[in-house]
């Protein structure tokens, strides 16, 4: 009874082989399952992220723009870090760096003090500030102390400053980078509304989406048609800078005086109705022209529909080059349908990319079985069952909502399938239950330049029907015996 | 201490201040006052810090600090594999937390090892409510899925101290009631300056719950020892154990890389605790010198150099047995590691390189460098404090610039006047410098290659910092056009 606790001394014992056998084969069975299943309070590897992160991503998307995270200093070397793995780029945000006199004095000295050093030392066209927890839980009243900074002169008077409030105990990341956006469109838009004025031009929302080169793919698009466009939240030069010897602190994003013209559009399209809903609610009340908001163009279906929405706005056909583009994805996903037509599928990630796997596997002939959202609403589950129910492929799909990877884990080992579609969180869970995982989501920590791979319209089809048929085929002559090893596949 | 100043042509203690101070121009005034007494040129003679250290971060110069919970998850609780790591409070943190780090592990995932990402998942209720009554379920649940894990440690988030919740009542509580050791950590991020205050906050509750709850089941050694501040980055210490087992002595513990929790209760038993990273351990070194009169020593297992000092210094405190068998060991892996040299080091040979990273490798990586016949030319960390730069000084060429919790304003600045062949850092410093057209790797995940501690490492090192410095890719970066 030497401790501190006053406990017993215990010899040490190992965890045995056996034990380790026994435990290792129970947690496969559907006893196990239906005890994870149970749980209430303990979350296991979460698909998703806090607010504050997709606050960030959203920033970065525009001109000359410093994210400014206003909490504890943790909380921005987790958000960069995150985003400098994905892309394999910089991610450069400040913080106030609030400690423990912040929870008693509130965070007012550390947002001036930040916003001043800020300022002097990366000369940013506009700051965009969002919280972490700490600001959030001891009520940090943001509106004046921006207002009391500018006075002070710790932000000259020509940065604009949006600010959103991020807390990370409510939503995901998606949340975070639709309160940023609107906060951002709001400050950047005001008193810009000119009467009769129209500037002919397409607002794009295209919502939380780290893959630059769905971003690059949507632009081709707007080119091919010739239609002018504002992209609002352009993370593809943020992201995807050239490596030519200058380190640039702000490469691209949305001009700040485009976007501030966004508000007199011709027409405002998101393609992120649920990553963008708050953004859009506001668009719609505030914003002249048509608005729009339709699933991620993921898929032949989906692209039509995306095209076809294109051509009807700006009264323009679909242009030949896109028609033939289509013809080609339709003949890709044909040429390669007997590697994935009838394979089973769990798939899990953030709504609209969800939504858009789903289309997608439906239309190939593969079978979307476990569809699993970490934090998803009603809406969306009730999208996901009409999708399903509108196809013969669809029948053996159940969606699960607001579970997480542990709960998939489950899943995977107690009703099989051929192959995952997440991101790299999703590897233990595919190993465990021995099936590929394709990496179509967020976070890639473990993989190369898929981010620059669209994923969206019809070379977004080439990209993933090629990449997931060539994986099974790859599987087969990997696994098969030697007399089954051939020249043709 | 080196026996003779080290000197870096074109380096002198005016160049260094001269640099420092074009770099501070650019700060507001009370934004110049805090950072400048950070930056300094080393004095080498002196052995003693030039820069003040473990202060608040400025806010908004954009510092790579990390936060106390990142201490405590990160680098002392989370490797320890056969436990459950609960990130108590909203999802971010562990999220973020959740295999960045590469401490490996042994054993199997959800069943002896916990690799994975345990929270609470706060949500604003229980904010309002509290996340006492959650914490007491989910603690129950996680002992109802994992019945091997041998206990579970509840890592605060910033909201928890926030609202005050009593965590260690409710540990207290329900240790009781599932016979499982549950360990409160109440290393919210707000807490102290950066990751060192998790560091030690972390030691103290393994003072307070862990050590002295287990001894080992076979006899006493005179060669038992433990292996401290060691995490197994890229599987360091599955080169670092194996090597101290090479020269005859018992590694009954490691702290923490591919840790066991039992092992570690019962480390007050051992003969000697060595340690490697001294910031984020020494607190527990000092705790079982004083209380079970267990004696430490700092070694450095990066370079043939530092290994075969470190490995003598170690054999000093012991027979003349494992005296035999330290020089048994030098003598098998010193010529491996010569070859090496030989290999790379007309490639590396005067090239120069700046570091900025965290707990012991600014100083600790200085002689692997020197090995490979590279040239340092400053050096820096996130979350030291005076005794770090204490140890840094000796190490580091005289009057190079030293830098504490640098901006990247700061870094840029040098780099743009030091001209290093190679920088060695962070992360979120990676793609800056490398957009530069400038070497780079990452000196806290060894950039995904690793291990590159002891004799096993070494060879890794030296192949990786060639690969950086003479990629033939660097030779496209400017265009023809």
């Amino acid at each position: 009874m030497a401790n501190n606790l006053g406990l017993t001394v215990k010899p040490v014992c190992e965890i045995t082989p056996e034990e380790e056998r026994r435990v290792g084969a129970w947690i496969n069975t559907p006893e196990y399952k239906e005890k994870n299943f149970a749980r209430q309070a303990l979350v296991i590897n979460p698909a998703h992220a806090c607010q504050p992160l997709g606050a960030e991503l959203c920033a970065h998307g525009f001109e000359g723009t410093l994210p400014f995270v206003h909490g504890s200093q943790g909380c921005a070397s987790y958000y960069r870090s995150t985003l400098n793995r994905h892309f394999r780029e910089p991610a450069p945000a400040v913080c106030s760096a609030m400690s423990e006199d912040g929870a008693v004095f509130g965070g007012q000295n550390n947002l001036h003090e930040g916003l001043e050093n800020a300022c002097a030392l990366y000369k940013p066209k506009m700051v965009a500030i969002f919280t972490s927890c700490m600001p959030e839980i001891i009520g940090d009243d943001l509106s004046a102390f921006i207002k009391n900074a500018r006075q002070k002169g710790n932000l000259p008077k020509d940065v604009p400053s949006p600010y959103a409030n991020t807390p990370s105990f409510n939503g995901s990341h998606v949340h975070g980078y639709d309160a940023m956006l609107a906060a951002i469109l709001e400050t950047l838009t005001e008193g810009r509304v000119v009467e009769g004025r129209c500037t002919g031009k397409l607002n794009f929302i295209a919502g939380f989406d780290a893959n630059t080169g769905n971003y690059r793919e949507y632009k081709r698009i707007f080119e091919a048609f010739g239609i002018p466009y504002t992209f609002l939240a352009d993370i593809s030069e943020s992201f995807d800078s050239p490596l030519d010897g200058t380190y640039r602190l702000y490469p691209g994003g949305t001009p700040l005086e485009e976007a501030a013209d966004s508000i007199n559009g011709k027409a405002t399209l998101s393609v992120a109705p649920y990553a963008t809903t708050k953004t859009f609610t506001w668009v719609k009340e505030s914003y002249s022209g048509k608005h729009v908001s339709m699933s991620m163009p993921m898929g032949i279906a989906k692209t039509d529909a995306f095209l076809l929405k294109l051509s009807e706005l700006f009264e323009k056909p679909v242009p030949d080059a896109l028609k033939a583009e289509r013809g080609r994805a339709v003949d890709a996903v044909t040429d390669s349908h007997q590697y994935i037509h009838g394979k089973r599928f769990a798939v899990y990630g953030d709504s609209d990319y969800l939504v858009g796997y789903v289309s997608f596997l439906l239309e190939m002939g593969a079978k979307p079985v476990h569809v699993l959202c970490s934090k998803g609403s009603k809406k969306l589950e009730k999208e996901l069952h009409a999708l399903l129910d509108s196809s013969p492929y669809g029948k053996d799909g159940k969606v699960y909502m607001n579970k997480d990877l542990w709960h998939l884990r489950s899943l995977l080992v107690t009703d099989p399938v051929d192959a995952l579609i997440g991101d790299t969180h999703g590897k233990f869970a595919a190993r465990d239950a021995k099936i590929p995982l394709f990496r179509f989501g967020f976070p890639i920590f473990d993989r190369v330049n898929r981010h620059r791979y669209p994923l969206v319209g019809y070379q977004g089809v080439i990209n993933m029907v090629t990449e997931i048929c060539n994986k099974f085929i790859d599987l087969k002559d990997d696994g098969c015996e030697d007399r089954f090893f051939e020249m043709m596949r | 201490m080196s026996e003779s100043v080290k000197k870096v042509d074109g380096i002198t203690k005016e160049s260094t201040q001269a640099m420092i101070d074009r770099t501070l121009e650019a700060y507001p005034e009370k934004g110049k006052k805090k950072r400048a007494p950070h930056l300094a040129p080393n004095d080498q003679a002196s052995g003693s810090a030039c820069v003040k250290s473990n202060r608040k971060t400025v806010p908004g110069v954009m510092s790579a600090r990390g936060c106390a919970y990142a201490g405590a998850k990160g680098v002392v609780w989370g490797p320890i594999r056969d436990m459950v790591h609960v990130s108590h409070g909203p999802v971010g943190c562990g999220w973020y937390s959740w295999g960045t780090r590469r401490n490996l592990m042994s054993g199997v995932n959800g069943v002896s090892n916990f690799a994975m990402q345990f929270t609470s998942d706060f949500q604003e209720k229980d904010i309002v409510y509290g996340g006492d009554k959650k914490l007491a379920v989910l603690l129950r649940e996680a002992k109802e899925l994992f019945p091997l894990a041998k206990g579970i440690s509840v890592l605060s988030e910033c909201p928890v101290g926030l609202i005050g919740d009593d965590i260690n009542a409710v540990a207290k509580q329900m240790s009781k009631e599932l016979d499982l050791p549950v360990i409160p950590c109440n290393c919210e991020g707000f807490r102290g300056v950066s990751q060192s205050l998790g560091h030690h906050i972390s030691n103290d509750t393994i003072r307070d719950y862990i050590i002295e709850t287990r001894e080992f089941s076979e006899p006493e050694t005179p060669y038992d020892i433990a292996l401290i501040g060691e995490y197994n980055i890229g599987g360091d210490a599955w080169s670092t154990k194996p090597l101290l087992e090479e020269c005859g002595f018992n590694v009954k513990a490691v702290w923490t890389g591919d840790g066991q929790m039992e092992h570690i209760a019962a480390t007050h038993k051992v003969k000697l605790n060595v340690i490697h990273c001294y910031r984020s351990m020494n607190y527990m070194c000092k705790v079982m010198e004083e209380k079970y009169g267990v004696p430490w020593i700092e070694l450095n297992f990066f370079g043939p150099t530092k290994i075969k000092e470190s490995l003598r210094k170690l054999a000093e405190r012991f027979d003349d047995r494992i005296k035999e068998n330290v020089e048994r060991v030098i003598a098998k892996y010193d010529p491996m590691m010569q070859k090496v040299i030989e290999e790379v080091r007309p490639r590396l040979d005067g090239k120069k390189v700046m570091l900025y990273v965290g707990g012991l490798r600014p100083r600790h990586t200085v002689g692997a460098y020197e090995d490979l016949g590279m040239v340092v030319v400053g050096s820096g960390y996130e979350f030291a404090h005076s005794d770090d730069y204490d140890r840094t000084a000796p190490e580091m060429p005289d009057a190079t610039v030293i830098y504490d919790d640098a901006s990247e304003y700061e870094l840029e600045q040098f780099v743009h006047d030091l001209k290093p062949d190679l920088v060695a850092s962070g992360i979120k410093e990676k793609y800056l410098f490398q957009k530069m057209g400038l070497p780079f790797r990452q000196m806290h995940s060894w950039d995904y290659s690793g291990p590159y501690h002891g004799y096993k490492g070494f060879p890794i090192f030296a192949r990786d910092i060639d690969m950086a410095i003479n990629s033939p890719t660097w030779g496209l970066v400017k265009s023809p056009f």
